[in-house]
């Protein structure tokens, strides 16, 4: 299996924020976290244009290498995770990402951050799978439950894809064939360090 | 002399020793995760793959990207 990734097909969102709603209520997310929301670009101007952000599950994640203590990790099938058992809130993440993606409840006392807090691609945490704990700290483990995340699962215009990496690139290489037009993909070259979605990296041989 | 010999001996060596009662700083890092294809302790279970068989757990994965996100072998002409 190739690597789990995130495709937003800025064609076909409409910002309906069907996928943010689908990922607070699945993974019963705090107020003031929002794992994923949904991002206007030229808002207003004719031809703007709508995507769906979230960890974008990096190949080089820059969160993993500022973590002064090495609380993330990276599963077998790509997914970037974090134990919240070892995260001490210092968001140095938060200003390593370049999707915005850690999240940090504001409940603290005195404005204190508590644990930072993403997207896990429905893939939970370090505790047992589909565990009563890990649910608690990190929301459903749908992966393990044999199935896809839910925002991209939910999508009604399905243009959020999510899953294998080369089953969605296949997805969408044939819908931009089929359409005649936009293949650009926003943040796939940042986040999996090529161009075009379902291109190699320059230098590798597919 | 022999007992200010001993005197410096012992204060070199608790101060040399000192380090031997650290703790160690070993709190840091992940606890091992399980996989996903191990299956989850609930009974949300999607059909179609066998817990730990990770092989019928990938292609169950991949028809379901096809079945729930891919609309064109719906919408096809036959």
């Amino acid at each position: 299996m190739a690597r789990m990734k995130f495709i937003c097909d800025a064609e076909r969102c409409i910002e309906c924020n069907g996928c943010v709603t689908a990922c607070k209520s699945e993974h019963d997310v705090p107020w003031g976290v929002n794992r994923r929301r949904v991002v206007t670009l030229n808002d207003g101007i004719p031809g703007e244009r709508s995507i769906s952000v979230a960890c974008m599950h990096c190949s080089d994640a820059p969160c993993m290498a500022v973590c002064p203590v090495n609380c993330f990790y990276r599963t077998d099938e790509g997914v970037v995770l974090h134990d919240k058992d070892v995260c001490i809130g210092c968001g140095y993440c938060s200003y390593a990402c370049p999707f915005g993606a850690p999240q940090f409840p504001s409940s603290g006392t005195f404005g204190l951050r508590g644990k930072m807090d993403k997207c896990t691609f429905c893939a939970g945490g370090p505790e047992a799978n589909g565990s009563e704990a890990e649910f608690e700290k990190y929301g459903r483990n749908r992966l393990a439950e044999g199935k896809l995340p839910i925002c991209a699962e939910m999508c009604s215009t399905k243009a959020l894809l999510g899953g294998d990496g080369d089953v969605v690139a296949d997805i969408f290489r044939n819908r931009v064939l089929q359409r005649g037009k936009g293949a650009e993909v926003w943040g796939w070259g940042t986040a999996y360090g090529s161009k075009q979605a379902g291109q190699p990296p320059p230098g590798v041989k597919s | 002399m022999m007992r200010v010999a001993l005197l410096i001996f012992s204060v070199t060596s608790a101060f040399a020793l000192s380090a031997c009662g650290d703790k160690p700083q070993s709190a840091g890092g992940v606890k091992g995760d399980i996989a996903p294809y191990q299956g989850a302790d609930n009974r949300f279970a999607a059909p179609g793959w066998k817990a730990g068989d990770k092989t019928s757990w990938e292609r169950a994965l991949k028809v379901r990207t096809q079945n729930t996100q891919n609309e064109y072998p719906r919408t096809a002409t036959k």
